[in-house]
């Protein structure tokens, strides 16, 4: 193990332990609200000072960590096999299924999928439990957001139908599933890898803006996405540059994800 | 060749038009679709309050809707939007160059700008400018476009420029990832190994190995130019169609979204296509045997 | 140099030096989405009555300040004495915008299209008050009666939103009589109105009116960019500032930000009561029930609310009527004390007992449901989300579902597939008249139980019967003493819980001159024909 890739280990075992026992490290609960110390500056009480609702900023930012490390990438692996699945079938059996799979992969870049997720909303009970909302949000980004992924493995699968390794082995006469899943898939993982650590970030903030539509975390849980919300006030940022703490925390743990993951692979 | 073109030209045609019916069905099925946002107003009387609802129920089924839309289509009439009143060939016709003009330029610098990363790093082995590059990418990567599209709204830059700071981490990290897998092929290992020049060896072998991925990947990041401006022309208030189709979609302004849908499908199909085609005239993948 | 060119140069030096030397300009402001319609009376949405205000002509203004009526083009006016008509005398030598003379015929014009039930006008509900036509006749050149099927109370008010179309003018209703006309739009970007040469006003000194010489309203649905953009300088005043944003500009330089004040607007609280609602038969029980409806009125701090959420810039609700309009509030009424032992005593009186941390109904039900908004309204998301927690002080689970306002709509006007409803009542008018659709059972608008085919209850059927009678009620305190019984008769019931009042955020800046703001909309800019701005 490379020194880079124990320490990307060390600290993401560090925010997903903190996550995990968030119960007993955050200093709050999440939902308290201190109503006469709303947007109070960092202190000693609030380190990263309260919310405009007098919760503290730090306990939702470990308890949001936990909702959103937990979720976001589930959903990314989701879309990512799910896009694996298909533009391997697409691009590595070719003919009718390559022109059918772009003929999908295309119509699903084009419609407006906002208006499924609304359908979705109006379809769940009003009080449906906070995490069975949130699953639910999760399991459909990653039903949908496979189409851009899906395009580009189809081409990387296209490449490897006729490459010496895949031809020497169907020479020795495997069969193609043993094709596919023990030679073409191994080698697509660079692709796959790269999209899922697109996904992420994508997913976390479409969270957020899907409570725009009464999907994604209900109040008072909270989120890396509805904490990055708060950015959208910019006089707000720039007179507390603490506000950038989800973000910053985010582009940590996705930099870290994607050293541990990258491994031996090195450009020499 | 007039023939399979003939196919190709038939078959994207086919793709739109089932495009356009299925965004009006997703529209039509919409929780809200056809309520009028006036029914709310105070100084209705009961009749007019009626007659509104009646205007509501009167509205056509999906499928009327879009045989209605494509007789008008066919003579040159893209229909009116419902929310805002106005022809929509009027509202695509102001906008569509703004959104435009904003995508070509995020793609343009964007592609150039995550191209010029990728072989720099192959080229400068100089310690610490890869790992400054990847985090650089990293950082963009991890950031969502609405984040992304804020920062540069308080810096007051243009939204092309938001746009390219989506597409950059994309192609760079894309193209790094092919490069990096290409450089151990067995024919780049052997001409290394035979003294071959590192320039000769990224123009000549690296890059026609990964060059029908970069395509496939140019192909995607048109539909994801667009499709990232519509957060970024909303945060920067851009009055581009991304905001135009945001309006619409909170408005379910079927005629419009309609319009855009198919707008996108167009666009997409093009692209696609041309990246596909590109890929397959270039014979590049015959190279590999 | 001649006599004549030195002349001139010392007219121009003179010139540049006088008060006159403040007139011209081109003001600029934003609003946060594009007209829907530009033709006249047709305005339902705030940028179309924005710009309808900026170029109409109308017979009667409201004196925004005063609250007063003033003459515009009706130089006079009576009233019949049975309030079915109204006759206006007609000022003179008055032209619209491209010099069409303007006389009684464009009124009976302008009333002939507003009343086509075609053309869908709202404004000309306002003056369908019975079966029967509403008719404009000319009496002569400069004299006009409009005539209404029964009694408007409050009519005079209601010119102040006519604006008077021409009949003659080849330019239809782009000639205007109002202070500025539309010279150029880009959808979705800016319009511009440049001032209206022929404006009949002048001011006391006899000088041509309007000082500005235009106006650009720019299209910034983004509220944080236009608040940036109004710091540096490239808009000139801001309507309705956000709290979170009020102090930050109070410190700014060169801005004046001024709370104006109570607004007439409310935000409100209300149970769904449609019987056949498809919830729980067990929720229906309970708000229905005048008990349950009252504590948890009495369990909402409304203090916090004004405090936490609009950074002390709103007042407690108090009612159907803001404390802003003085004439029409019931001043026997206090905002609802937050009292949440009250309100766990009063539960407990109708059979709700506490389990732990839980509240139960008789029946053993926990106490839990959902308050939807409509999803964007920052504020409104804040305060579902402290009365969450108030609830949750004494028992009851409060789930906060924010939605986008189409299918907010469809559930609370077709398919009522909700249980309780944060939402906002904007008030344009201090005339409770304009409140008739809200509070009639068998309105559309009634918000709780919408288009009742008869009273579902007794206290409705005595609201209904107060409001028609103060609409035919022949003098103000008779009207008055009407009103204040429909907003006890509301306090005692609580349909509707009044939260917050918020207050009117304004600022402008200090480049900008004669500025009066208003509680009335618009709040900055309703003296249009009177702004200056320094340095032009």
């Amino acid at each position: 193990m490379t020194w880079k890739r124990g320490i990307a280990l060390g600290v993401l075992a560090s925010i997903f332990g903190l996550a995990m026992c968030a119960n007993l490290v955050a200093p709050y609960p999440y939902e308290k609200q201190f109503r006469d110390s709303v947007l109070a500056p960092p202190s000693a009480a609030f380190p990263l000072g309260t919310d405009d609702l007098g919760r503290d900023r730090l306990s939702r930012l470990i308890y949001g960590t936990r909702v959103s490390l937990l979720l976001a990438p589930a959903a990314a692996l989701l879309t990512t096999l799910f896009a694996g699945a298909f533009g391997l079938l697409a691009g590595y059996l070719g003919g009718a299924w390559e022109w059918g799979g772009k003929a999908v992969t295309d119509l699903f870049l084009s419609l407006p999928w906002l208006f499924l997720l609304l359908m979705v909303r109006a379809m769940l009970p009003l009080n449906a439990s906070p995490e069975a909302s949130l699953v639910i949000t999760f399991a459909l980004l990653g039903l949908l957001g496979w189409a851009v992924s899906a395009r580009l493995v189809a081409s990387a699968a296209r490449g490897l139908k006729d490459s010496e390794f895949v031809l020497q082995a169907r020479a020795l006469g495997q069969p193609s599933w043993r094709l596919l899943i023990r030679h073409a898939l191994p080698n697509l993982r660079p692709v796959l890898a790269a999209q899922f650590w697109l996904a992420v970030p994508v997913f976390l903030l479409t969270e957020a803006n899907l409570g725009f539509l009464g999907l994604g975390v209900a109040e008072p849980l909270p989120s890396w996405g509805s904490l990055l919300r708060e950015l959208e006030d910019f006089a707000a940022v720039r007179e507390n540059p603490l506000l950038l703490a989800p973000a910053v925390l985010l582009v940590i743990v996705l930099s870290c994800l994607h050293i541990a993951a990258r491994g031996k692979e090195q450009w020499s | 060749m007039i023939v399979r073109i003939s196919r190709r030209v038939a078959w994207i045609v086919t793709l739109w038009l089932l495009a356009g019916f299925l965004g009006a069905v997703l529209v039509w099925m919409a929780p809200g679709f056809g309520i009028d946002e006036r029914v709310l107003d105070p100084r209705w009387t009961k009749d007019s309050s009626v007659a509104l609802r009646g205007d509501e129920q009167a509205r056509l089924g999906p499928v009327s809707f879009y045989i209605d839309w494509l007789e008008h289509f066919a003579r040159g009439d893209l229909g009116e939007s419902n929310s805002l009143g106005r022809p929509v060939a009027d509202l695509l016709r102001e906008r569509l160059p703004i959104t435009l003009r904003s995508a070509a330029a995020g793609l343009a610098l964007g592609w150039a700008a995550g191209l010029i990363l990728a072989v720099a790093t192959y080229f400068i082995k100089l310690p610490g400018f890869d790992w400054l590059t990847a985090a650089v990418a990293g950082i963009l990567l991890s950031l969502p476009s609405a984040v992304i599209a804020v920062l540069f709204v308080m810096l007051d830059a243009p939204v092309s420029w938001a746009i390219a700071a989506v597409i950059v981490p994309q192609v760079f990290s894309y193209a790094r990832n092919l490069c990096n897998r290409a450089m151990c092929r067995t024919h780049v290992l052997m001409a290394a190994a035979k003294g071959v020049g590192s320039a000769r060896i990224f123009f000549w072998h690296v890059l026609s190995t990964i060059g029908p991925q970069l395509l496939a990947l140019a192909g995607v990041s048109v539909t994801l130019a667009f499709t990232a401006a519509i957060p970024i022309e909303v945060i920067c208030d851009s009055p581009g169609v991304g905001q135009l189709a945001w309006l619409a979609a909170m408005a379910r302004d079927l005629p419009l979204l309609v319009n855009i849908t198919l707008i996108v499908t167009g666009i997409t199909l093009t692209a696609n296509s041309i990246s596909d085609w590109a890929t397959s005239a270039s014979g590049i993948e015959g190279a590999t045997r | 140099m001649s006599w004549t060119s030195r002349a001139v140069v010392l007219m121009a030096l003179v010139l540049s030096l006088s008060p006159f030397a403040s007139a011209g300009g081109e003001l600029r402001f934003a609003l946060p989405f594009e007209p829907k319609t530009l033709a006249p009376n047709l305005a339902t949405d705030d940028a179309s009555e924005t710009v309808q205000y900026l170029t109409g002509g109308v017979l009667i203004r409201v004196n925004r300040k005063t609250q007063q009526l003033r003459s515009e083009l009706a130089e006079s006016w009576k009233t019949a004495p049975d309030g079915k008509s109204i006759t206006f005398q007609l000022r003179q030598g008055v032209h619209f915008s491209d010099g069409t003379p303007f006389t009684a015929q464009d009124v009976v014009h302008t009333f002939r299209l507003m009343m086509d039930p075609e053309r869908q006008s709202p404004l000309a509900d306002s003056f369908r008050t019975g079966d029967g036509q509403v008719q404009a006749t000319a009496d002569g050149p400069s004299t006009v009666t409009v005539r209404f099927p029964a009694a408007v109370a409050g009519v005079e008010r209601l010119f102040d939103g006519v604006a008077i179309e021409s009949a003659q003018s080849p330019l239809k209703g782009k000639a205007v009589l109002g202070p500025f006309v539309l010279a150029e739009r880009r959808a979705g970007a800016f319009l511009v109105l440049k001032r209206n040469p022929n404006y009949w006003k002048k001011d006391n000194d006899g000088n041509a009116l309007p000082y500005l010489d235009a106006i650009r309203i720019e299209i910034q649905s983004n509220p944080e960019l236009e608040s940036m953009r109004f710091r540096r300088g490239q808009f000139h005043l801001m309507s309705m500032i956000e709290p979170s944003q009020f102090d930050r500009l109070a410190r700014a330089p060169g801005i004046e930000a001024v709370d104006v004040g109570a607004s007439l607007d409310m935000e409100i609280l209300w149970f769904n009561q449609v019987p056949k609602a498809p919830i729980e038969e067990y929720k229906k029980a309970w708000f229905h029930s005048r008990e349950f409806r009252r504590a948890i009125s009495e369990a909402i701090n409304r203090d916090d609310l004004c405090r936490v959420v609009y950074r002390g810039h709103a007042v407690p609700g108090l009612g159907p009527i803001s404390p802003a309009n003085r004439f029409w509030r019931d001043a026997k009424l206090k905002p609802q004390a937050y009292a949440p032992e009250s309100a766990r005593s009063r539960l407990a009186r109708v059979g709700f007992k506490s389990d732990g941390d839980l509240l139960r109904d008789s029946a053993g039900h926990p106490v839990e449901f959902s308050v939807i908004t409509n999803a964007g309204n920052r504020a409104r998301e804040k305060m579902a989300v402290l009365i969450q927690e108030d609830l949750r002080k004494i028992g009851i689970k409060l789930n906060v579902v924010p939605l986008d306002f189409h299918s907010l709509l469809e559930r609370i006007t077709r398919n009522f597939n909700y249980e309780s409803c944060l939402l906002g009542f904007s008030n344009v008018d201090l005339d409770p008249n304009a409140q008739m659709n809200v509070w009639l059972s068998s309105a559309h608008q009634h918000p709780w139980n919408p288009a009742q085919e008869r009273p579902a209850t007794p206290w409705e059927a005595e609201i209904d019967r107060l409001m028609l009678a103060q609409a035919s009620a022949n003098n103000p305190e008779e009207r008055k003493k009407h009103f204040d019984r429909v907003q006890e008769i509301v306090r005692r019931e609580e349909p509707v819980l009044y939260l917050v009042h918020k207050n009117v955020l304004v600022g402008y800046s200090k480049k900008l001159g004669n500025v009066e703001p208003s509680i009335l909309r618009p709040h900055v800019y309703w003296n249009v024909e009177y702004l200056t701005l320094d340095g032009q």
